[in-house]
């Protein structure tokens, strides 16, 4: 059983915890996610590493409620227990100097970006991190980000906060005006990801995105996760998350993440009728 | 106590059937198929052993069972003996009871498989498990005095489960590492409710527990920790991660959302429990017309719980012919019975569907069988111009598994096969680094579950002289 030992919340529906696992606080790399679940009926869920503790033991998470076992795990408190608790899995991001970078992050992306900004400012990078959300209170980890970046950019689409605009548009900009960028990493929802990669193709920049496909067991072993890099079958649980954007399919990922929208309407249906019972 | 019968008498009666659940009522759940021996069916059965003094049964059973001595306690009625008979030499007798090939085991050896009625030995093996499960007869725990030495056994399958409550019995400190959050490997993953009820693994698996070994779940060697990891802490390692990797076609539409491995399907139902879907959160698709590509074990589980998960029509997609089919006869039988509608010299070419990566049918082209191949089965060939489009909705490949290299990747001086299976000393299992070991499926491919519990048991007795000898991995 893995403790909660912290539990704050970054906004509304975005809750952050520190978990208790030592097992993979002592391993885990930038880049990595875990597998959870709440309890034994419950569903494997990955979650990416948004920060550890390895000398206490610690992995920091950041979800968004989006559907019954991220609502249900918004309900934990701090000192309960998750059921399982799985990881490091998959493969670690590529640290290493590059020169400038820029990370792309959007939505619970924005923590995901955080450790592989926090490295790639230790190998020597200028980090260039852009963030963006929908309104400035959805903002999350600007202090933390700021630390690691040489500059940092926050867009909000409503420009409450920031620069208006969307993440792309900032980055157009520094694309135009820098020739120096030599990689750029972007996580947050798929249609940003799709939008930054068309993006940077046109400017020659690596980039690279981190995939959320549907998994079960994050070990290789069913299949669920697998997506088309480059026309061939990829597993993004053990040949990623991170992949070289310009090589996937977009279509055939965004399909396959919409395959139990039915289900999980159902499913969350079937929650909220119990909460009320 | 019931009476031996005259040998006479033995030979004529016929094998005891087993009852089973009415197809058509089976098929409305995920209740067990066979319904098991009465005690009264299991007495009868059991009478007619000829208690041979070389039991030929015996050299077909992995497990290393004492079968004539526990059929003799069943008909004396002592079914507690015929327990810890069994118990001695096969930690999982519930499960080999069931799922083990007994006629190509066991019973091929029988003396009298010439009649063509071999003792069901089997189920009588199920009789009794069910038998002592019930009432809570347990296994000695009171075993040999403890060594100091401490060995790590990595996959929970049977060849982990048998591995591990064997270096238990001999005294050793076992612990048993598991990726998933629950143990039993295929056995709680693959095997369907309906064949292998999952209490009765777990029931099984506590049973171990309780002779000292310690499960730790949740950990993935090669990825929570490293063999090299293990190798610090432990004198000893099998490792037993099972083939567990799922194979594809290849063929075009194959990453369409209702196209699904059958480890994905057959996960999703049986260990995250998505037939019970929404009391279980893990949701799993249910198609109208499904299409199960494959003929083996694997294949006919996949396509019985698609019927049981609401399917009106599942299919069976095999590219040879029926006597090619490499599932136990008894589980096409249920398949069969239960309107499973097979489609033998057929391969599917291509996985059609629309925009929103819904499948609408699979195109498929006949075959015909030509000259015997390596494996001296007559080789498959396309008729051209034959090809036609089956309707369907989904599809579940089950086309056989691969060995995933997660472990291999993170075990300095272990070497693999160019199939990615361990390289074993076929005598000790012994792998290319001294003090690790391996068996189960890892080490032969896709096999079977009492072949596993046999690779357990020789490797626990290898590890055994391995340590005795003062050895340790600790000390290399
Ligand atoms: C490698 C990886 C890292 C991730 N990191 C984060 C993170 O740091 N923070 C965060 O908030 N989210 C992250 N996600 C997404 C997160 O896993 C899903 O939001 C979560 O599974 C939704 O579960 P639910 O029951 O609450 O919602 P559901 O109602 O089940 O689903 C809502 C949506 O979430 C996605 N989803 C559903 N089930 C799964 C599943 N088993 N695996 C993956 N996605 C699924 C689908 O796109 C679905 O449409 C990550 C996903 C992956 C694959
Ligand atoms: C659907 C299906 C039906 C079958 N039906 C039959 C049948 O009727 N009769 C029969 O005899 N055989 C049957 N088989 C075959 C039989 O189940 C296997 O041959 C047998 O289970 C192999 O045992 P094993 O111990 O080698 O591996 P597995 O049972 O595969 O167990 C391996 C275990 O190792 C774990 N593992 C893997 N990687 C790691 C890691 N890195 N770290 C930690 N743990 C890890 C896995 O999660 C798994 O629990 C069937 C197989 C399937 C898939
Ligand atoms: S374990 Fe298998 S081979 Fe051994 S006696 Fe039981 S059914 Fe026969
Ligand atoms: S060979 Fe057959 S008849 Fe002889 S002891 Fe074994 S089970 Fe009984
Ligand atoms: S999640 Fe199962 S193979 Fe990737």
């Amino acid at each position: 059983m893995y403790q909660i030992i912290k539990k704050e919340t970054l906004y509304q529906d975005i809750y952050a915890m520190w978990i208790k696992a030592p097992e993979i606080a002592r391993t885990v790399q930038p880049g990595q996610f875990i597998i959870l679940m709440t309890r034994e009926e419950g569903e494997r869920i990955p979650l990416t590493v948004a920060d550890y503790d390895r000398e206490k033991g610690l992995i920091y998470i950041v979800f968004q409620i989006v559907g019954k076992t991220t609502d249900e795990l918004s309900s934990f408190k701090e000192g309960d227990y998750l059921y399982s608790f799985i990881g490091p899995l998959g493969k670690k991001s590529e640290i290493d100097y590059f020169g400038t970078v820029v990370l792309v992050g959007g939505g619970t992306g924005i923590a995901c970006i955080h450790p592989i900004a926090r490295n790639l400012k230790k190998a020597g990078n200028k980090v260039i991190t852009i963030i963006g959300a929908r309104t400035k209170k959805l903002i999350i980890m600007e202090k933390e980000l700021r630390q690691v970046s040489d500059e940092l950019i926050i867009t909000t689409d409503d420009g409450s906060y920031g620069r208006k605009g969307f993440v792309t548009d900032a980055l157009k900009e520094k694309l135009d005006h820098d020739n120096n960028i030599k990689k750029v990493w972007t996580i947050g929802p798929p249609i940003m990801m799709k939008v930054t990669t068309s993006l940077t193709k046109a400017y020659s920049v690596d980039t690279i995105v981190s995939l959320n496909t549907i998994m079960v067991d994050g070990t290789g072993m069913c299949g669920s996760c697998r997506v088309s890099i480059g026309g061939e079958t990829k597993f993004v649980c053990t040949d990623g998350p991170e992949f070289d954007g310009q090589l996937v399919d977009w279509d055939g990922f965004m399909n396959r993440i919409g395959r139990y929208k039915k289900e999980e309407k159902e499913s969350w249906n079937h929650h909220k009728n119990q909460e009320e019972c | 106590m019931a009476d031996m019968i005259p040998v006479k008498e033995r030979m004529k009666r016929e094998q005891i059937p087993m009852r089973e659940q009415s197809p058509n009522k089976r098929i409305a759940n995920f209740k067990e198929v066979p319904l098991g021996y009465t005690r009264e069916d299991a007495i009868k059965e059991a009478q007619r052993c000829l208690q041979c003094k070389n039991p030929k049964c015996m050299t077909g059973c992995p497990a290393e069972i004492n079968i004539p001595l526990f059929i003799k306690y069943i008909v004396e009625e002592d079914f507690e003996s015929a327990y810890l008979t069994i118990l001695k030499t096969d930690a999982l007798p519930a499960v080999t009871g069931r799922v083990c090939p007994q006629e190509e085991q066991c019973q091929k050896e029988c003396v009298l498989k010439s009649t063509g009625k071999p003792i069901a030995i089997g189920r009588l093996e199920r009789f009794v498990a069910d038998w002592a499960r019930k009432n809570h007869i347990h296994g000695k725990t009171d075993s040999v005095a403890k060594k100091d030495l401490k060995v790590a056994v990595v996959g929970s399958g049977p060849a982990g489960l048998s591995c591990a409550a064997d270096l238990a019995k001999m005294g050793y400190h076992v612990t048993l590492f598991e990726a998933l959050h629950k143990p039993g490997g295929v056995l709680v993953y693959g095997i369907p409710e309906f064949r292998l009820p999952k209490t009765i693994v777990e029931y099984e698996v506590n049973e171990i527990k309780k002779i000292g070994v310690q499960v730790i779940t949740d950990y993935v060697v090669g990825a929570t920790g490293s063999v090299e990891d293990l190798k610090k802490e432990f004198d000893a390692i099998f490792l037993a991660n099972g083939a567990g990797a799922p194979r594809f076609m290849n063929i075009q539409g194959e990453n369409m959302n209702d196209v699904y491995s059958a480890n994905e399907f057959l996960t999703r139902s049986n260990l995250m429990k998505a037939y019970l879907f929404p009391e279980y959160d893990t949701p799993i698709k249910i198609g109208r017309k499904a299409a199960t590509i494959g003929a083996g074990n694997v294949a006919m589980d996949s396509a019985r719980t698609a019927l049981r998960l609401g399917a009106e029509k599942s299919y069976i997609i095999y590219r040879r012919s029926r006597k090619e089919v490499p599932a136990r006869a008894e589980e096409v039988h249920h398949a069969e019975e239960e309107g499973v509608v097979f489609n033998f010299l057929t391969l599917p070419v291509r996985v059609l569907g629309n925009k929103e990566g819904k499948v609408t049918g699979m195109e498929c082209i006949k075959m015909e069988l030509g000259e015997p191949d390596e494996s001296g089965r007559r080789r498959p060939i396309p008729i051209e111009g034959s090809n036609f489009t089956l309707e369907v909705d989904m599809v579940i490949d089950a086309i056989g598994t691969m060995a995933n290299p997660i472990i291999a990747k993170s075990a300095q001086g272990v070497e693999v096969n160019k199939w990615g299976y361990f390289k074993i000393d076929e005598k000790t299992r012994m792998t290319t680094c001294e003090g690790i070991f391996a068996g189960g499926d890892i080490v032969r491919g896709a096999a079977t579950v009492i072949s596993a519990v046999g690779d357990g048991k020789v490797a626990a007795r290898s590890i055994a002289t391995y340590l005795s000898s003062g050895k340790s991995l600790k000390k290399k």
